[in-house]
């Protein structure tokens, strides 16, 4: 088991290191040329010389291997470089937005499990129920309406008509529940469907029909043989979402004037901010890599086999 | 009284279709009726098709026959109350044909055989542990397979897992559906022997579906020959069943393999024919 996950955590390293050279190339293939990029965002009018004197200044006339293992050298110790429009180092402005959006996120995540999960397992225990045709509602809704719009209509109704949540900001845990219900809508229709899916499916596994042949209690068949195998699927899902939660609550913050660091990373894209761009996506790969294993070692939990593929005869 | 009395089952699965006007239902259980006595063993024998696993349903209270009653100790299992239903489970176990399918792949060993203790039983935990060391001693395995998944074990490992976990609850009755049909030859014999040592030890009685004759043979007291959904012979002994003059009794007798090869005869070809 320790054997396991000390691999899967070693396996990060040069996945990551593939990430950082796509960014690398990607910046250099295309037609932005950085030193034309900060000048612009300097507004200054470009010149032959102020160009070659810009590509000295970043090291962008070393050759191009230079230029990446340097890149990676300051990666690795959480330099990623200097704005090119407002001068400051990029960490330390995404680090001083990070604790608003992870805010939003995992409290968007927790409402989808606490929402998706009773909701799914009841639908697909009960098909062709009222609660099934309930969360299918839920879920067309919850897929068809777009988040922008949905935030504005729970901000009209709760707190302009009712006054219950505060409109906008960051503060209490009331400024929280309205963003987070916008972000989680989706992760719960899409969640619910999956969960109902695959409740049905291991319903019609021969051990659960098996298990009640032999007696063993309804409650305990749904919970140790039905809930337990469904709900892998559904982690598989939540896991490769939480990257792109938190990488794409752009909109959310937007409606909710949330400070997280969705509308930086957007400024950055306009901007042509390169040193921003390159964190933004470095950023993304590895919340995507750490939600990966972090579901990994649950699945493991879950379903034991896993760690032990390909030695079960020892 | 007897343990088990099955009275005039009939079954049969209907196949609508959307532009059959006509009936298209298949009879598959035609007015079956026999019983089963405390501590005896009734082989049930037939080709594929002929409706054994459709009879075993019925008898474990998964599908519920068209006519006829099944009675459990004098209980129609499918108009019992909810108390006397969850007695009637406990004392009718099974153990069916594929022990993979029969298990969940997530579960311990251990977690497996102690499921139906947790059920009907309240045990503290060492109570439990030593519950399951014994069955699984009992069954031919030893403590080191308590942590064991079931894909780390063969099919006859696993089988035997899946008979502990049957007599777990000292049932009366268990209806073994195929149970040793998938295993090898050497394997099958040796669960057969563990079958009947068993039986022998806690008073079981078995009903024992399977296409095999041998193996029907080797256990039964009694045979029952399922044909097209009727139970068309019953014999006391193995003798009456070599001696019958049934067409397809014969059938059946001439597909065993002559223990010689000068002995596989023009007999058996005419049969094919």
């Amino acid at each position: 088991m320790g054997v396991y996950i000390l691999k899967r955590i070693m396996t990060i390293i040069p996945i990551f290191l593939i990430a950082t050279l796509l960014t690398f190339g990607m910046i250099h293939l295309s037609p932005v040329d950085p030193a034309e990029a900060y000048l612009a965002a300097a507004n200054i009018q470009p010149t032959e010389e102020l160009l070659e004197q810009t590509r000295q200044e970043f090291g962008l006339d070393k050759p191009l291997l230079v230029q990446y293992i340097n890149s990676v050298m300051k990666i690795s110790q959480f330099d990623f470089g200097v704005s090119y429009v407002t001068n400051k180092p990029v960490w330390e402005e995404v680090s001083s937005r990070m604790p608003a959006t992870i805010q939003l996120t995992v409290g968007s995540l927790i409402i989808a499990i606490l929402a998706s999960i009773p909701l799914g397992f009841l639908a697909g225990i009960k098909k062709n129920s009222g609660i099934d045709h309930f969360s299918r509602f839920l879920s067309f809704f919850g897929a068809s309406i777009p988040s922008f719009w949905f935030g504005y209509l729970l901000i009209f109704f709760f707190s302009v008509k009712l006054d219950l949540f505060p409109v906008e900001g960051i503060g209490t845990w009331k400024h929280l529940v309205l963003p987070a219900i916008t972000l989680a809508l989706p992760l719960i229709a899409l969640y619910t469907r999956l969960l109902r899916a695959s409740v049905l499916e291991s319903l019609e596994e021969p051990y659960v029909l098996f298990a009640r042949t032999r007696g063993i209690h309804e409650k305990k068949i749904m919970g140790k043989h039905v809930l337990r195998i469904a709900i892998s699927p559904m982690i598989t899902g939540l896991g490769m979402n939480l990257g792109k939660l938190m990488t794409g609550a752009i909109i959310v913050e937007a409606v909710f004037s949330w400070p997280g660091f969705g509308r930086y990373f957007i400024e950055a894209v306009f901007n042509r901010d390169v040193p921003v761009i390159q964190c933004y996506v470095l950023l993304a790969a590895g919340l995507f890599l750490i939600s990966n294993l972090i579901v990994d070692l649950i699945q493991m939990y879950i379903d034991p086999r896993i760690s032990r593929k390909g030695r079960q005869f020892q | 009284m007897s343990l088990l009395q099955v009275i005039e089952v009939s079954h049969s699965y209907n196949s609508k279709k959307l532009f059959k006007s006509k009936d298209t239902s298949n009879k598959v259980l035609h007015n079956i009726s026999f019983s089963i006595e405390e501590g005896t063993c009734l082989g049930l024998l037939g080709t594929s098709g002929a409706g054994k696993s459709t009879l075993g349903k019925v008898i474990l209270g998964i599908q519920r026959p068209q006519q006829g009653q099944v009675l459990f100790q004098g209980y129609d299992i499918y108009n019992a109350d909810k108390i006397t239903k969850s007695k009637i489970r406990r004392d009718l176990q099974v153990v069916f044909q594929d022990s993979y399918s029969s298990v969940n792949p997530r579960m311990t060993a251990e977690r497996i055989i102690s499921e139906p203790l947790e059920n009907y039983e309240k045990l503290t935990l060492i109570e439990k542990r030593k519950t399951v060391i014994s069955l699984l001693e009992r069954v031919g395995l030893n403590e080191k397979d308590l942590k064991k998944y079931p894909n780390q074990f063969s099919g006859g490992q696993l089988q035997r897992i899946n008979i502990a976990r049957a007599i777990a609850l000292k049932p009366k009755l268990i209806v073994l559906d195929e149970s040793v049909s998938s295993l090898d030859m050497v394997t099958q014999a040796l669960i057969l022997e563990l079958l009947s040592e068993l039986k022998d030890d806690f008073g079981l009685s078995y009903l024992f579906i399977t296409h095999d004759i041998k193996a029907a043979f080797s256990i039964s007291d009694k045979i029952g020959v399922l044909e097209k959904g009727e139970l068309i012979e019953r014999y006391d002994s193995k003798d009456q069943f070599f001696k019958s003059q049934h067409p397809a009794i014969k059938r059946m007798r001439d597909s065993i393999l002559a223990e010689h090869p000068r002995d596989r005869s023009i007999n058996r070809n005419s049969s094919l024919t």
